[in-house]
């Protein structure tokens, strides 16, 4: 089973270095790890460095993560920089 | 990186370039294949033209641009490389280096004259290019486009490294992407994480990322650089226009900062193919051809044409190399270390106290933990002295411009031989010492080598040599400044300096007497000294900059063989190995690489000389030199140093040993204070004074003719 990690309200710089403890923490402690995107209310350079890198390290220790429930700011980015691919998760569009 | 770390690291790495190209020049005469030397050129004036671009350095830029574009048709091969071409590319390397210490030192102000004297630079370069109107005016060739038929023909490739800071500043790099798309369409976009570190070191407020940019738009240039214009200090901009020549995409490929990257992706991202054409060209390598490396593939399936693959290779190769050697050296400011010798220095100093301490405890346990420690802070102190220590190659080297300026300029054929390039001294030693170093090539070239006719009715070959050697002696670099030319004319200078007053008539001098008399200040401010054909043009400034370091000057001469100046060097300027010996109260310092014997004192009533082992040793009192009160002991001791091949006695109350000896240097006001070269602390805290051996020889050997009387 699978345990989500439910980010919630702003994943940016303001936040990124409490963000980067909790991210790296989850990845090394659960071997399958999703994140819950959908609460994200604000996406910029540093909340994309920080998937990049929790990713990685998630590849580093064969670890699964996911990143689940994309919401609209995270999608729009994603778009931007064509990371999607990059991520190889599924995005449900919203309606 | 603030704006002015960034500036700082463009002057000193266009200085390398301009180096580089300098040295590169030189090197065409004596090559036969010089398609690699030039291509070196361009690379070098094309990274400065970018680099200036980058900080709006307009004149750096515009002036750089025309050497570029001769260089360019130089490495086609439209143009040849001839002695005029490579006279004409060094003076502009010149011009460059001077427009770029002109912005460093007065980064507010144009140099409006500095940039005058660049036109009729340009209007030479520009007269090679006119000869080439003919070919460039060609409707554009078609195979030097990638892609031509394939590509749109309004699709950009920008490529975007944004810099660490620009988060902290308030920017994201997402709203300029954003904005970017407001000028037109992005159609393809590589978010590039290669720089982004391990998550230990990651710094979550930095910015790792850049991006490679396809992007269809009508717009300007200038347009599509503006999007650009907040963070152009904080990021490495390259945008290629529309249909991009294959080498632009070359240099893009050279330019690109990142590493690890894979052959296929870098492509890519150069827009010099699509994604899907690289992941069929993988597919096809894996199923068709498990051993054909992609780059062929891509070639033979016209994806791509073989020099950019051949760039992308090199940049690979290159890559691999330049990270072996980046593992071998770094970069440290040279403040940094002058902090540490700095801090060396007082621990030896504070050591020196603990002994002292230690000693007067009589503690046999303090004293022998204190000599382990000394033991490591001489170790310590070694080492840190030898970070400072460079070689002499790269200051000769620069004399092969300067003798090959010098003898088109004064019409002789002069070759310069370097020996001991490998020859190591302190990097401040090094600095000061090339301002006198030229100038004595310069004198050797001007004056010392003699006309061609001269030298063949001499039996000489037609062609001078200048020669610059360097080597070790007893704790100082010696470098000698040679040439094989006519010699210095005695009876002329012996002349002169009688009709000066440096010398009183009737006065018998020996030879090395003479020639040093070319060092007296006043000799070389004489009208008629270029007519003579020895030295002397500003031979006291040599010698005063040089003694400055703690050095001395020679000068060698035979007649119609050559003359040679040999300069000798203190290895280091901070701290020395000292002898330390008691006059008196006063304790003063000999370094100990001078430092020969000790013997004890016996001479004749009255004479200044003693009997060392059947030989005659000239000795002088520091007793009465220095003015010392109190009367000497019943037992003095007569230490022996030598200088230069040479030995003499300093007449002395006590031995005290060696001791390491941190210089410092002596105000100004004692400038005037002769045989006393500076000063140093000792454990009790008391002052010792460091002696000038050499200028004491000249007193212990001149007594007379060492302070000059006017007449």
């Amino acid at each position: 089973m699978s345990t989500p990690l439910r980010i919630e309200g702003e994943l940016t710089i303001y936040r990124a270095a409490e963000l980067k403890g909790t991210l790296l923490a989850a990845v090394a402690e659960h071997e399958t790890l999703d994140i819950d995107l959908s609460a994200v209310t604000e996406f910029d350079t540093a909340g994309v460095q920080l998937l990049l890198l929790a990713k990685r390290a998630a590849a580093a220790r064969r670890h699964t993560l996911r990143l689940v429930g994309h919401s609209t700011p995270v999608i729009d980015v994603f778009e931007l920089l064509d990371l999607s691919n990059h991520f190889g998760d599924p995005i449900v569009l919203h309606a | 990186m603030n704006m002015d770390d960034a500036l700082a690291t463009f002057f000193a790495e266009s200085r390398e370039l301009l180096e580089q190209m300098e040295s590169s020049l030189l090197a065409i005469g004596q090559e036969n294949d010089t398609a690699e030397t030039v291509g070196a050129i361009f690379r070098a004036a094309h990274t400065i033209k970018g680099s200036a671009g980058l900080f709006g350095l307009d004149d750096v830029v515009n002036f750089t641009h025309a050497v570029e574009s001769v260089l360019d048709q130089v490495r086609d091969g439209r143009l040849p490389v001839d002695e005029p071409m490579v006279a004409l590319l060094l003076a502009c390397g010149d011009h460059m280096g001077a427009l770029i210490d002109a912005i460093e030192n007065n980064p507010d102000q144009r140099d409006e004259a500095l940039i005058a004297r660049g036109a009729p630079l340009t209007e030479r370069l520009r007269a090679y290019l006119g000869t080439t109107v003919v070919a460039s005016t060609d409707p554009q060739v078609p195979f030097e486009r990638i892609g031509a038929s394939t590509c749109d023909k309004d699709l950009w490739h920008i490529s975007v490294r944004f810099g660490a800071d620009v988060l902290r500043n308030g920017m994201d790099p997402l709203s300029f992407i954003r904005y970017l798309s407001t000028l037109g369409t992005v159609t393809g976009i590589v978010t590039l994480a290669d720089a982004l570190p391990d998550a230990d070191a990651m710094d979550p407020e930095s910015n790792y990322l850049g991006f490679e940019i396809a992007f269809r738009s009508q717009a300007e240039k200038a347009v599509i650089e503006g999007v650009f214009d907040f963070v152009l200090d904080d990021c490495t901009l390259n945008i290629l226009p529309p249909n991009s020549r294959t080498a632009d995409y070359i240099e893009l490929i050279s330019s690109m900062p990142e590493e690890s990257a894979r052959l296929g992706e870098m492509l890519v991202r150069c827009g010099s193919l699509t994604a899907k054409e690289l992941t069929a060209a993988l597919l096809a390598q894996e199923q068709l051809h498990p051993e054909v490396p992609i780059g062929s593939i891509l070639v033979e399936r016209g994806s791509v044409s073989a020099p950019v693959v051949a760039a992308a290779l090199e940049k690979q190769k290159r890559v691999k190399e330049h990270k072996a050697q980046e593992s071998q050296s770094i970069r440290v400011d040279a403040e940094k270390l002058d902090q540490l010798i700095n801090m060396i220095g007082e621990l030896i100093i504070a050591s020196a106290g603990a002994n002292v301490i230690a000693r007067r405890a009589r503690s046999t346990e303090l004293q022998e933990c204190h000599s382990t420690l000394s033991d490591l802070v001489e170790r310590v102190r070694d080492s840190a002295l030898q970070l400072r220590m460079v070689k002499i190659g790269a200051t000769f080297n620069r004399f092969q411009r300067v003798v090959h300026d010098v003898s088109r300029e004064i019409g002789k054929d002069i070759a310069l031989i370097v020996n001991g390039e490998d020859t190591e001294l302190d990097k401040t030693v090094v600095e000061k010492i090339g301002d006198p170093l030229t100038h004595l090539v310069r004198n050797a070239m001007d004056h010392g080598i003699d006309s061609p006719e001269l030298r063949v009715q001499r039996g000489k070959p037609a062609r001078g040599t200048v020669s610059l050697n360097a080597y070790h002696d007893s704790g100082s670099i010696v470098i000698e400044v040679g040439d094989d030319g006519g010699g210095l004319h005695r009876e002329k200078i012996l002349a002169k300096a009688i009709e000066r007053g440096l010398v009183d008539p009737g006065r018998v001098l020996s030879d090395a007497e003479i020639c040093a008399l070319i060092f007296e200040p006043g000799f070389s401010t004489a009208d008629e000294v270029t007519n003579l054909s020895g030295r002397g043009v500003g031979m006291d400034v040599v010698k005063r900059n040089i003694t400055a370091l703690r050095g001395s000057v020679d000068i060698a001469s035979q007649p119609g063989v050559g003359t040679t100046v040999t300069v000798r060097l203190p290895l280091t300027l901070a701290i020395i190995n000292g002898f330390q010996v008691g006059v008196g109260k006063s304790v003063f310092v000999v370094p100990l690489d001078m430092v020969d014997e000790c013997v004890e004192f016996t001479a004749d009533q009255g004479h200044d000389y003693t009997d060392l082992r059947g030989q005659v040793l000239p000795f002088i009192r520091l007793r009465d030199l220095f003015e010392v009160p109190g009367t000497a002991g019943t037992r003095q001791n007569i230490v022996v140093v030598k200088h230069a091949g040479q030995k003499f006695g300093l007449v002395v109350d006590t031995l005290m040993g060696e001791a390491q000896t941190v210089i410092k240097p002596l105000s100004s006001m004692f400038a005037q204070v002769k045989g006393i070269s500076g000063s140093s602390i000792l454990g009790t805290g008391d002052v010792a004074l460091i002696l000038d051996v050499p200028a004491l020889m000249q007193e212990a050997q001149f007594p007379v003719s060492h302070t000059p009387q006017l007449a």
